[in-house]
């Protein structure tokens, strides 16, 4: 630390965000390291080992975890994709639709999925279906999640539309570009990184989510949200730790994408400053 | 700059031609399968039970009724104030305000010192704190159940050093339930509050310092009001996912720190099975959150003028 | 002949507020056309009605005689170089030139020898396979010229294209933009806030303010012979001394001004006895001398001066309440026998009094 009087500089604030890192971190690494655990109690340390990793995939659990794994997986892409889609729509429509009667409404209908409790939107849904007959299953899990991954995809996607200068998509329609390919060939490429972000963040919080998919999976269907879940019920067993670590780091290593994504967006979006 | 010098009014409007087929499918999507699903539930709420789950569909007071009065076993009673329900939502509201503070106390000063950190060494803060927001809800909670239970590394920890003879017993208690939400949504806190101290101009303090206001003044009387809306933001991204959570006090805490998340749940897949009294507590739920999001559109609308 | 551009009572609203009024132009074919004003006054609006990004609330737009009022930018041959440029990030030089002409469908080959040309006219060489991140902003300005240049429009608009420059770039710009169009010989019609920049590049000027056109004519008319006060105010520098005309004879006005002194001014066919206005003297045209010359001259007494490096420019008080600001070259005046407080008299160049009424 310099000696000058830095009138940005608080005392303090420095441990206290260490703090919040250790508070935001301790709890994940200690259940890493646990994950490879030798001993069968979570309790005493038996020595470094894979075992738990290997019984995820081969123990007599495995078969479940794969389908709900899968369950996951998929449901999550298609989430993504289909949110991504609606949102991206709906984001040109938004703000690159001029002013219009009832866009404050047209907003706060593509922010209700985030402004409802999450428990609430289980609620709801599970009576929706049910009166109207709906089996629960995938399908229903699927409709549910990519309605609440709408707003997810529409945030980064309309902030990085609200960065891009219209004049861009003025330049290409006074260079003969019709709106389509406007769209297709200026607008779209430089929104890009906003887009992927959208797909990310709603890819992950379709994977993530546990109160919805528990509300309306039906019987005998699984994500790993809800098979976590349901073990963890019985107590925390050390496979489950495994799983929790591999999931962690599928994460970490989305949301690292996602950063790196968003650099070269932002890198892109520098060049007419 | 594009608009430029012509007119104040220069919205983007290339695609206000398509504007509506373009809005149309998430108007559709959102309004069927949420809009709908919510009036449909505050109509189950107003409906009678089925035993088993389900209704019956008959006009019926009763969900609001059971929420409030008790009627005595057989429901011939004198109606008497019934306070278990209620109690759940105020230890709810409590539970979430104390997680509010909690993390504005420990969220302000490090989205301070992450906006004021050189711009290189800034994003790879601010890369930390996203970390965790992406990581599954359930996996945290479940770490933190493991690292605080009584034989968990926490206690082992504290015993080790010597600070403590047994086990502190924290684990499905209200604490650990405060713990258990404060740890939930810390990052939803330190960003928004990141997002408008980034912004913050720090000439204000220098000007603040020139005219004889000390450090802690200048944080109080020109800091704190300027980045206000990010505070705001940031407490309602907490306050109202913790009113209505559900695996922090399922996880961490016991029968006795029952919040309304779980009570909602037990109408539906638990015990109960009593769908329009959960209908009527998830509209109870519903409302509440509308209140406070309203407050927070006012405020920052006052702030705006 | 037809005009290139041709606006009859064009009208634009944006909600309660008018942007722009009884706007008529004609802008020939081959001309260097600017529209100059202050920011806010419309003229950057008139040039989004011309590419068709806005459409006029009331009037007739005409394209050589073709009214172009229902089509979209895209179907106007008319190009637009924009005041932030606008080259897009994700293409390259090359892609960005010849991307109107892949969207008219031109052979790859086609576009090739296009773009090839237009690098040449440019001057672009090198940097044909660059992205706009790592050009400078002297080169997206040719960039963004060639790409709206690149279809050969009937007519090219200019909005503040010169603005971002730094000022030897500008100055150069300017040669520049005056030979491509003198070369190509299409229509430029420039959008502009620096007197300067349209005085020196070009045919014609329509000066605006307040969604009017408030003069058109060429650079030396629109200086020499402003309309009114706001004309003499914005281009240049002036002195307006309020003053009534006392008599008028013919082409010759003679005014009176505020403490007493008389002057003559050129007459309008509008001036009458009596109307209040201001009369406009450019401190250029204006030198000052201790003894008392011949001619139209002011009498007053020297106040403070300012040293501007190629001139000094005194402060002559002719009454309390009047100043006027005269500008003399410091090539041959010696100013250093001036000292503040002397009586000095003011003699005007013939033709350089005007008197504008309120």
């Amino acid at each position: 630390m310099d000696r000058t009087f830095d009138i940005k500089h608080y005392r303090g604030f420095f441990s206290i965000t260490c703090l919040c890192l250790v508070i935001l971190y301790g709890p994940l690494i200690i259940v890493m390291i646990y994950s490879f655990n030798d001993s069968v109690s979570i309790t005493n340390w038996g020595g470094i080992s894979l075992r738990w990793y290997v019984e995820i995939f081969t123990g007599l659990e495995s078969a479940k975890f794969k389908a709900a794994a899968w369950n996951s997986f998929s449901i999550a892409i298609m989430a993504a994709i289909v949110s991504t889609v609606i949102a991206t729509a709906a984001a040109i429509g938004m703000i690159r639709g001029g002013n219009f009667k009832g866009k404050f409404a047209s907003f706060a209908l593509i922010s209700l999925p985030i402004m409802v409790p999450e428990i609430v939107t289980a609620v709801a849904t599970l009576i929706f279906f049910s009166t109207i007959g709906f089996k629960l299953g995938t399908l229903s899990i699927l409709v549910a999640h990519t309605v609440f991954c709408i707003p997810f995809a529409y945030l980064p996607i309309s902030a990085r539309l609200q960065g891009i200068d219209a004049s861009y998509e003025e330049a290409a329609q006074d260079l003969f570009a019709n709106r389509w390919k406007t769209f297709r060939y200026v607008l779209m490429p430089i929104m890009w990184p906003g887009i992927v972000a959208g797909f990310l963040l709603a890819f992950i919080i379709s994977l993530d989510d546990f109160i919805i998919t528990n509300f309306i999976k039906g019987a005998g269907i699984e994500t790993l949200p809800t098979a976590i879940f349901g073990s963890v019920k019985q107590g925390i067993k050390p496979n489950i730790m495994a799983l929790s670590t591999l999931l962690l780091l599928f994460s970490i290593a989305l949301v690292t994408l996602s950063y790196f994504i968003g650099k070269r967006g932002e890198a892109n979006q520098n060049t007419q400053q | 700059m594009a608009a430029g010098t012509g007119s104040g009014s220069t919205v983007s409007a290339i695609f206000s031609p398509v504007r509506f087929w373009l809005l149309l499918p998430s108007w559709v999507v959102i309004g069927f399968f949420l809009l709908v699903p919510v009036l449909l539930m505050l109509t189950y709420s107003f409906l009678t039970k089925e035993f088993r789950g389900g209704v019956i569909w008959e006009f019926s007071l009763a969900s609001y009724d059971q929420f409030l009065f008790d009627r005595g076993l057989f429901g011939d009673e004198a109606p008497v104030i019934k306070w278990t329900y209620i109690n759940i939502f105020i230890r709810s509201i409590l539970q979430a305000f104390g997680a509010t503070i909690f993390c504005l106390l420990i969220g302000f000063p490090t989205a301070y010192f992450i906006a004021t950190r050189p711009i290189q060494s800034r994003t790879i803060w601010l890369f930390l704190i996203t970390v965790p927001y992406w990581v599954n809800l359930l996996i945290r909670t479940v770490s933190m159940k493991f690292l605080i239970r009584d034989s968990g590394p926490l206690n082992e920890l504290l015993l080790y050093i010597g600070l403590i003879d047994a086990p502190l017993h924290v684990i499905n208690t209200n604490f650990a339930v405060q713990l258990g939400l404060f740890y939930s949504y810390l990052p939803f806190m330190v960003l928004p509050i990141y997002a408008s101290v980034e912004r913050y101009n720090f000439t204000f303090s220098e000007v603040a310092s020139d005219l004889y206001a000390s450090k802690v003044t200048i944080l109080w009387e020109v800091i704190l009001p300027v980045v206000k809306p990010g505070i705001i933001a940031g407490s309602i991204l907490v306050f109202v996912p913790s009113l209505g959570a559900f695996l922090a006090p399922d996880l961490l805490g016991g029968a006795k720190t029952f919040m309304i998340g779980s009570l909602i749940e037990d109408q539906f897949k638990g015990n109960a099975g009593n769908w329009p009294f959960g209908a009527a507590a998830s509209m109870i739920l519903l409302s509440l959150v509308l209140v406070v999001l309203m407050f927070y559109v006012r405020a920052q609308n006052k702030d705006q003028t | 002949m037809t005009s290139a551009v041709s606006l009859h009572d064009v009208r634009k609203d944006f909600g309660s507020l008018t942007a722009l009024s009884d706007v008529t132009l004609e802008i020939e074919d081959n001309e260097f056309f600017t529209l100059l004003g202050p920011s806010g006054c419309g003229k950057t609006t008139l040039l989004r009605m011309i590419a068709g990004f806005e459409g006029a609330t009331a009037g007739t737009i005409r394209l050589f005689g073709d009214e172009i009022e229902h089509l979209p930018p895209n179907k106007r041959p008319v190009n637009t170089v924009f005041q932030n440029y606008a080259i897009f990030p994700h293409m390259n030089v090359a892609e960005n030139i010849g991307f109107s002409l892949r969207m008219l469908g031109w052979t790859k080959l086609e576009i090739q020898t296009r773009v090839d040309e237009m690098v040449e006219m440019v001057k672009l060489g090198a940097l044909v396979d660059r992205k706009p991140s790592q050009i400078s902003g002297g080169q997206q300005q040719r960039v963004a010229l060639a790409r709206a240049m690149a279809p050969r429009p009937k007519v090219l608009l200019l909005d503040e294209p010169l603005s971002a420059l730094d000022l030897k770039l500008r100055q150069e710009m300017r040669t520049e933009l005056k030979r491509l169009q003198r070369d190509t010989g299409i229509t430029f019609i420039f959008v502009t806030h620096d007197q300067e920049e349209a005085l020196s590049m070009s045919d014609r000027i329509a000066v605006m303010s307040d969604g009017k056109v408030q003069q058109i004519g060429t650079p030396f008319e629109i200086y020499e012979h402003p309309n009114n006060r706001f004309i003499a105010d914005f281009i240049g520098e002036t002195n307006m001394l309020p003053s009534i005309i006392d008599t008028v004879e013919g082409f010759n006005l003679v005014c009176q001004l505020e403490g007493g002194q008389t002057l003559d001014a050129l007459a309008n066919c509008d001036n009458i006895p009596g109307a209040t206005g201001v009369l406009s003297l450019r401190p250029e045209r204006l030198s000052i001398t201790k003894t008392e010359p011949t001619g139209k001259i002011l009498k007053g007494e020297l106040g403070d001066r300012v040293y501007l490096g190629t001139d000094t420019q005194f402060i002559v008080k002719l009454s309390a309440e009047l100043n006027l600001k005269v500008r003399m070259q410091n090539s041959f005046f010696q100013g250093a026998n001036y000292k503040t407080g002397d009586t000095v008299f003011v003699t005007i160049a013939d033709g350089a009094a005007r008197f504008l009424v309120d």
